[in-house]
């Protein structure tokens, strides 16, 4: 509808969605990719150094 | 009135209780263990800052409707921030449990943080589905009508009728976010009382290395 205004979706999202099927598993895309980007995003908040954290082997 | 009557009035004695088990210190503290120091914690809050823009965008919507959200807009983004923000809500919830299982984090006395956490997680599903049900559109009566069966099975069509427009948008403004935010609220203060979860003891052998 409002198309062309300054950011817009970096996504075209304005259609049907895309499924995968394997045997009895249907899966959306848009499904399957939240769920990887959650598996993802765990995986580096573990891992991650976070800001002034000070070494934790070093000084102790 | 004398001091032991002034000691037995139930304002004293709340007072007294509420501050002991949850001192303003305990409450608001200045400090938090090293091991905080982790992106893992950040999405406990992550979880309730969407919370927030869920809660004020929807009262936006609420203001002028859904002729509003569906025809202008300016509607259309403040409809959009809702469903994005739910979108973070439920992604940043789902980081939140699986860094609070991996950790174990109902030990020491915690199970009420991991209880009211889980049926936070079961009031916000219901939420969702009863708000994609309230969208007042084709994509919303066909969910509805595939939700009816499903919900009918169980027996409990007769109780919570998913065709039942009215019925559905009162659960999605008012009783779920009531839930949703008073649990919430509950869980992060049973965060509080018991202080953040301490890791697992390491093992001696890894600490003389
Ligand atoms: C609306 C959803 C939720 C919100 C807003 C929320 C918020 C928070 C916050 C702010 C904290 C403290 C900071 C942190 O460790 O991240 C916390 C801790 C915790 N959360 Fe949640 N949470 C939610 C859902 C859940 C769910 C679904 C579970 C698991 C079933 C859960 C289990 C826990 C536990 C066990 C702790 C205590 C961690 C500790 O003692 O170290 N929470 N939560």
């Amino acid at each position: 509808m409002s198309q062309g205004w300054g950011l817009g979706a970096l996504v075209n999202l304005d259609h049907y969605g895309h499924y995968l099927n394997w045997h009895f598993i249907s899966i959306s895309v848009s499904n399957l990719t939240v769920m990887v980007l959650m598996v993802v995003t765990f995986v580096v908040a573990l891992f991650a150094p976070f800001p002034g954290r000070r070494n934790r082997r070093g000084s102790k | 009135m004398s001091t032991t009557e002034i000691e037995r009035q139930w304002t004293s004695r709340l007072r007294k209780s509420v501050v002991a088990k949850l001192p303003p210190d305990k409450m608001l503290p200045d400090t938090q263990p090293a091991y905080v120091a982790s992106w893992i914690y950040v999405f406990g809050v992550t979880t309730m800052a969407a919370l927030f823009v869920v809660i004020v965008t929807g009262c936006i919507l609420a203001i002028d409707g859904p002729v509003w959200w569906h025809s202008s807009s300016l509607g259309h983004f403040v409809n959009s921030m809702h469903l994005w923000a739910v979108e973070i809500f439920f992604f940043a919830m789902v980081v939140h449990l699986w860094g609070k299982f991996s950790m174990a984090a109902w030990r020491g006395g915690r199970s009420l943080t991991w209880v009211t956490g889980a049926v936070t997680f079961l009031a916000s599903i219901l939420a969702g589905f009863t708000g994609y049900v309230s969208q007042t559109n084709f994509d919303s009566q066909w969910i509805a009508t595939q939700a009816k069966d499903g919900i009918n099975s169980t027996g409990g069509g007769a109780f919570f009728n998913v065709l039942n427009l009215g019925q559905m948008l009162m659960w999605h403004i008012v009783l779920l976010p009531i839930a949703a935010v008073v649990l919430t609220g509950l869980h992060v203060v049973m965060v509080r009382i018991k202080g953040v979860v301490p890791p697992f003891e390491e093992k001696s052998s890894e600490v003389s290395a």
